[in-house]
């Protein structure tokens, strides 16, 4: 509350509340009138309306007043205590932001030992403890679930899980680093290169990778193709490379599509699949190594139940 | 001393004493934020919106997303957990009208910026259902259609009026940036910046 631009403001702002507050209360104060006596008749205001209509000057009502005070009174003792006049803090010191991070700091406290025992274990058999399953669980489903689904078992573009298969590598320390690096998969778009017949052989080349039904003579066609424009990242025998995350085609799990149609778009228009870095997907740095921990952990074990 | 007969037969001066007294809060509330440094001064790093996002703002405005998203990170550490820094004054200074929204039946987008690939929200955006099965959020396929925001130019220049701050030079580059996008890409454009100038934790 100290960043106004000049010194006025903070008097401004005082003055305008305190002068409201004082003088409502002489403002109610003049207006009142004595209560009346047993019998006594109202004071008739010297005025009529519309040929015969006349005003009584009751007084006002006792229980009305009071509750009119006491909130003039709530006023000025939330003002003493609380930030409201323009620089003044107020007797209690507080912030919102110093709240906030009492609470923080209130977590980080409660949370730390429980933490601190899972930093001890490697990430392989934090795998196994169904307590470091449970929170890893719910850190999956806060901060990954969007993409990679809440089963995990992924999305067209966003990789399965579950499964064995792993583009950049499925060790514990290489889960962690994807999670904490996040990874940017670039494959070029090929189409112009190729064009539009040489990129249908080179799919069916594709195809017969992996063994499925494809059309031999376009597949012999695209071999040569594959090697010149494809073999240096998914390699000559198109098993793939996990430093690049370039996929294996030779099995039978397609992040794209294994139709021809989506092969022939994948290698016409390229892809590009990014995984945010953890300072993006992590909402805060607050026990962020533990978090990560518990991540790789959790998605190293859900590849290791089949 | 003025009698409460005078006010009443003059009304006149009734509306003056009423706009006088009704105003009071608002000016001791509202007028002060316009000389306070972190309500009128961007975080570090932050611009105004680039034609391109500008046009996806407006489209997320047209769409209702602010009937359903927020964009206000509270100081809660359940929502800082979530989300990331809580949301400060100087990150709307270039939003006219701010759109911080006061319903939240889908996420908080304060801070979306960045934390899905493009991928994702061309998906997402055309099908939800996609890559969230649980989500109920409307598809909005018909975005995938060519962006036409004729008056992008008029819109910088307005938003010049009140000190957004565009030079003349990326006002007439304006139109060539949004040629050949459609209205996905800007409104994918303008998530994708939303909250990265966010206070660091």
């Amino acid at each position: 509350m100290s960043d106004f631009t000049s010194g006025f403001w903070p008097i401004y702002i005082s003055l305008i509340t305190l002068v409201s507050i004082v003088g409502t209360w002489i403002f109610l104060k003049m207006q009142t009138t004595r209560k009346l006596a047993p019998g006594e008749k109202p004071e008739l205001i010297e005025h009529t309306w519309d040929e015969d209509l006349q005003d009584l000057n009751n007084p006002l009502p006792r229980w009305w007043l009071g509750l009119f005070y006491s909130t003039l009174v709530f006023a000025l003792v939330y003002l003493a205590l609380w930030p409201g006049l323009g620089n003044y803090a107020g007797l209690l010191g507080w912030t919102s932001k110093g709240e906030y991070e009492a609470e923080v700091k209130a977590a980080e406290a409660k949370f730390q030992p429980v933490y601190a025992g899972f930093m001890k274990q490697d990430i392989a058999s934090l795998a196994a403890n169904p307590e470091a399953h449970a929170i890893g669980r719910n850190l999956f489903l806060t901060y990954c679930s969007q993409c990679h689904g809440s089963d995990a078992a992924g999305a067209a573009g966003f990789p399965n899980l579950t499964d064995h298969d792993w583009l950049y590598g499925g060790d514990p320390d290489t889960i962690k680093a994807t999670i904490t690096d996040g990874r940017n998969g670039v494959m070029p778009a090929m189409g112009e290169a190729l064009g539009s017949d040489g990129t249908k052989q080179v799919a069916n080349y594709v195809l017969s990778l992996s063994g499925r039904p494809h059309d031999l003579a376009l597949a012999e066609a695209g071999k040569q193709k594959f090697a010149d424009n494809c073999a240096a990242c998914h390699m000559p025998d198109g098993t793939g490379m996990a430093a690049l995350g370039a996929p294996n085609l030779t099995d039978k799990v397609w992040l794209y599509g294994g139709s021809e149609a989506a092969i022939i778009e994948t290698i016409a228009k390229g892809r590009n699949g990014v995984m945010p870095a953890a300072a993006q997907t992590l909402g805060t740095t607050s026990n962020r190594d533990a978090k990560l921990h518990l991540l790789a952990a959790y998605v190293y074990g859900l590849s290791q139940k089949q | 001393m003025l009698k409460h007969e005078t006010i009443e037969k003059n009304i006149g001066l009734l509306i003056v004493l009423t706009i006088l007294v009704v105003s009071i809060g608002g000016l001791v509330q509202i007028v002060p934020l316009f000389f306070q440094t972190s309500m009128t001064q961007p975080v570090a790093g932050l611009t105004p919106y680039t034609p391109l996002q500008l046009a996806g703002r407006d489209i997320y405005i047209r769409e209702g997303c602010v009937g359903c998203h927020s964009q206000m990170v509270r100081p809660f550490r359940a929502e800082t957990e979530r989300y990331g820094h809580y949301s400060v004054a100087g990150e709307y200074v270039y939003d006219r009208p701010f759109l911080w929204g006061s319903k939240r039946t889908g996420p908080d987008l304060q801070r979306v910026g960045g934390r899905y690939s493009d991928a994702w929200h061309y998906a997402h955006l055309m099908n939800p259902r996609d890559v969230v099965p649980e989500s109920n959020m409307p598809a909005y396929p018909w975005l995938d259609r060519p962006l036409k925001d004729a008056h992008i130019q008029q819109k910088m220049r307005t938003l010049n009026w009140v000190g957004t701050g565009y030079t003349e030079q990326q006002i007439a580059d304006a139109p060539a940036e949004l040629e050949g996008k459609t209205e996905l890409d800007a409104l994918v454009a303008y998530l994708q910046v939303l909250g990265t100038h966010a206070p660091k934790n």
